[in-house]
């Protein structure tokens, strides 16, 4: 099973490894969300979504349904 | 005139570019054949004046939604009539690698370009060091401007790049403009230009250390986006809203009021009796006060939310609302507008503008006009007055306040449900929904931007509302002033002249005659002929006209009650029109105000569109009459059946 972005933990650094296939995908790329950038949750709406992302320097809100389609792994401690 | 045309992603202070760019010269058309406003604006520069357009703020050239097709249109089409001889693309430059993007597709498109690198403080706080001629290096066909809106550095520097643009040479990434539909290679060509302008960035661009700007963001974010501290601190700022549109805005529009009022006294004084002055006096002078009388609501509530929107609040608001809003189709941004139309549905049509969805933004628009406004408000306290015994219940409700409670509840819960049906039939339409919205740093605003949005909402609403308006009130004044044949005036001779010489008796008189006047006006005769279908709510001919008069706005109600039974109406004072209410009945005794036909008035006014302004401004925002006349048909539908009902059982 793969894990997504709407799975991720908080304030911990993961890479995009994929993003899946759908009408969204090339909006998630254009937001700049291509197979190795790094992301990390920084806090979540009162309910749990949308979420709040850093995305490399800029934070991006997206609704649970959208960061399901972003495809990651945890990020090497490196 | 050369055509320019200004793109750029959101929240790269583009607008605040076009707004140093052009100052007041600027105004709003309509692209051909799309609903989203073109702003444009002139700049006047060394003997020639260039227009300037600004296009929605985009993260790419191909739309996520059919508001920013208009990029895409134009970019597309060398023919289309907006297409530029060349684009000023600005970027931020603290986020050079996503700004590229849209860079990047222009920029091969041929389209000679000036980039302009924006924001450079932010960049340079965040740690960031950008090497300009590296940049250029990469970038050979364009001018690279630095710009800091904030300090207003730059703009002779744009200026100059503007006056000789770089001649888009023949260039080997050449058009690589991908069709609408195709999704799948639009994806293979954005990875492939981030993999170029990757290169590009870190060649450019070094990163020295971790930006304090965004931790102090963050910071504020910790206790705005709280589960608790973030909504308290989002409801204390809509009632500072609700208030400043419903009671601060207050006192400039009593004195508009009584100022027009005045003033076509005086023109009816200074001018002779007849047609035309009656006209200008009654009708058109009126018609413009009717106008004016929203500007204050208007440009306090622009105001504020221009304050939200510049300081980057407002995607907080959107952040936290989304989940609530969602299941009514309704956006996280809808709140706002939803809230100020309970205190006028005119701005709270006007600040949907900034929902990007377009049907979330209709939806928003649609239902806005159900929030009870406070033109409902007199109507409300006159029937209230009339019809609910003034009681306690339980020891400490009274039972008219809870009445009026209740009508604000029914406002709210009727927009939200009207919200959710109206999702369904939105439902097919192919638009898809995308929510990805960038966090933009908190900053402080810039208070010209502030200024040049007042300002324009007032004249978007004088120049395009203004003149349905005034049409409309022209229209109901005929037809309250002018009657088949002599009518009128035998109805007006036949009330008996005074037998004492008083003011008190002239005054009686005269109102006497305003009463036979309207009784067979036109508009008296309308509102005979509605009887029979208006007799199932509980109404008579005399409620009818001034159900018909008061669609100029609700609270003409009263006052053209007022007229009918012909009693002498002072603004604060209502007890003697209610009292002579109390005494009407039907020809076999009947009393026609009753608890049943009173409430029944009540619910109608809480469910009808009666108020031409919002009509107008809905005609305005949506450009084109489907989508009033849609909502002034389902508001009428429920007013009547809500009416129906209500009468239907408490009879």
């Amino acid at each position: 099973m793969m894990k997504t972005l709407a799975q991720a933990a908080l304030l911990s650094p993961s890479t995009v490894t994929g993003i899946r296939e759908s009408d969204l995908k090339p909006k998630l790329l254009e937001m700049g969300l291509y197979t190795g950038k790094t992301v990390t949750v920084l806090f979540k709406a009162p309910f749990g979504d949308p979420i709040a992302v850093d995305v490399d320097g800029y934070v991006l809100s997206m609704r649970l349904n959208e960061a399901a389609l972003v495809l990651i792994e945890a990020t090497d401690p490196a | 005139m050369r055509k320019l045309a200004l793109f750029g992603n959101p929240n790269t202070g583009k607008s605040s570019l076009f707004n140093r760019l052009t100052g007041l010269k600027q105004r709003v058309g309509n692209f051909p054949g799309v609903t989203v406003d073109k702003q444009m604006g002139e700049l006047k520069t060394g003997g020639e004046t260039i227009q300037i357009i600004d296009f929605p703020g985009t993260y790419s050239i191909y739309p996520r939604s059919k508001d920013e097709q208009v990029v895409y249109d134009v970019i597309s089409n060398p023919a289309h009539p907006d297409y530029p001889e060349a684009a000023i693309v600005v970027a931020d430059a603290s986020n050079l690698e996503r700004n590229l993007l849209l860079f990047t597709q222009i920029y091969d498109r041929n389209i000679p370009t000036v980039l302009v690198l924006n924001m450079t403080d932010v960049a340079a706080r965040n740690g960031l060091i950008i090497d300009f001629d590296k940049l250029q290096q990469h970038f050979p066909e364009t001018t690279i401007v630095r710009s800091n809106a904030r300090i207003g550095t730059g703009l002779n520097e744009l200026i100059a790049a503007i006056h000789t643009p770089k001649k888009a040479t023949e260039n080997p990434q050449a058009d690589t403009l991908i069709a609408l539909e195709d999704t799948a290679r639009q994806s293979a060509d954005t990875e492939k230009r981030f993999e170029r302008i990757r290169k590009i960035v870190k060649d450019s661009v070094q990163q020295k250390s971790k930006s304090p700007g965004q931790l102090f963001s963050a910071k504020i974010d910790r206790w705005l986006v709280h589960p608790v501290f973030g909504y308290l601190f989002f409801f204390a700022l809509l009632l500072l809203i609700f208030q400043s549109v419903f009671t601060f805005a207050s006192y400039p529009m009593d004195l508009i009021d009584s100022g027009f009022a005045q003033f076509s006294e005086f023109t009816a004084n200074s001018l002779p009796e007849g047609l035309f002055t009656r006209l200008l006096t009654e009708g058109i002078i009126p018609g413009i006060g009717g106008v004016v009388i929203f500007i204050p609501q208007i440009a306090l509530l622009f105001f504020l939310l221009a304050i939200l929107e510049e300081t980057g609040y407002m995607a907080r608001v959107v952040f936290i609302m989304d989940k609530l809003m969602r299941p009514f189709g309704l956006n996280g941004k809808s709140v706002v507008p939803l809230i100020s139309s309970a205190a006028c549905a005119i701005p709270g049509v006007m600040a949907t503008r900034t929902i990007h969805s377009r049907s979330e933004r209709l939806t928003t628009i649609l239902v806005a006009p159900l929030m009870s406004c406070s033109a409902r408000l007199p109507v409300y306290a006159l029937l209230i007055g009339l019809v609910i015994p003034d009681r306690r219940i339980f020891g400490f409700f009274n039972l008219q306040g809870l009445v009026l409670f209740g009508l604000y509840a029914l406002g709210l819960v009727s927009a939200l449900l009207v919200a959710m049906i109206i999702k369904q039939f939105f439902k097919k339409s192919k638009e898809r929904s995308v929510f990805l919205l960038e966090l933009p740093a908190y900053k402080a605003p810039r208070w010209a931007n502030v200024g040049l949005e007042v300002l324009q909402k007032v004249r978007i609403f004088v120049t395009d509302a203004g003149k349905i308006i005034v049409a409309i009130s022209i229209v109901l004044w005929a037809l309250a002033s002018f009657g088949p044949g002599n009518n009128m005036d035998e109805a007006a001779a036949k009330v008996p002249k005074p037998s004492v010489e008083s003011p008190e008796a002239a005054d009686e008189y005269n109102n006497r005659v305003a009463s036979a006047k309207l009784e067979n006006s036109y508009m008296g005769l309308l509102g005979k002929g509605i009887e029979p279908v208006i007799r199932p709510l509980g109404y008579d001919w005399k409620i009818g006209i001034s159900l018909l008069t008061s669609f100029a706005a609700r609270e003409v109600f009263v006052g053209s009650l007022a007229t009918i039974y012909s009693v002498h109406q002072d603004d604060e004072i209502t007890e003697p029109l209610i009292d002579r209410l109390r005494e009407e009945r039907y020809p076999d005794g009947r009393p026609v105000y009753t608890l049943a036909s009173g409430c029944s008035l009540l619910v109608f006014y809480a469910f009808a569109m009666q108020c031409m302004a919002t009509l107008a401004i809905v005609k305005r925002e949506t450009k084109s009459w489907k989508w009033p006349l849609i909502q002034l048909g389902y508001m009428a539908v429920l007013a009547y059946l809500g009416a129906f009902i209500t009468f239907q059982i408490l009879s």
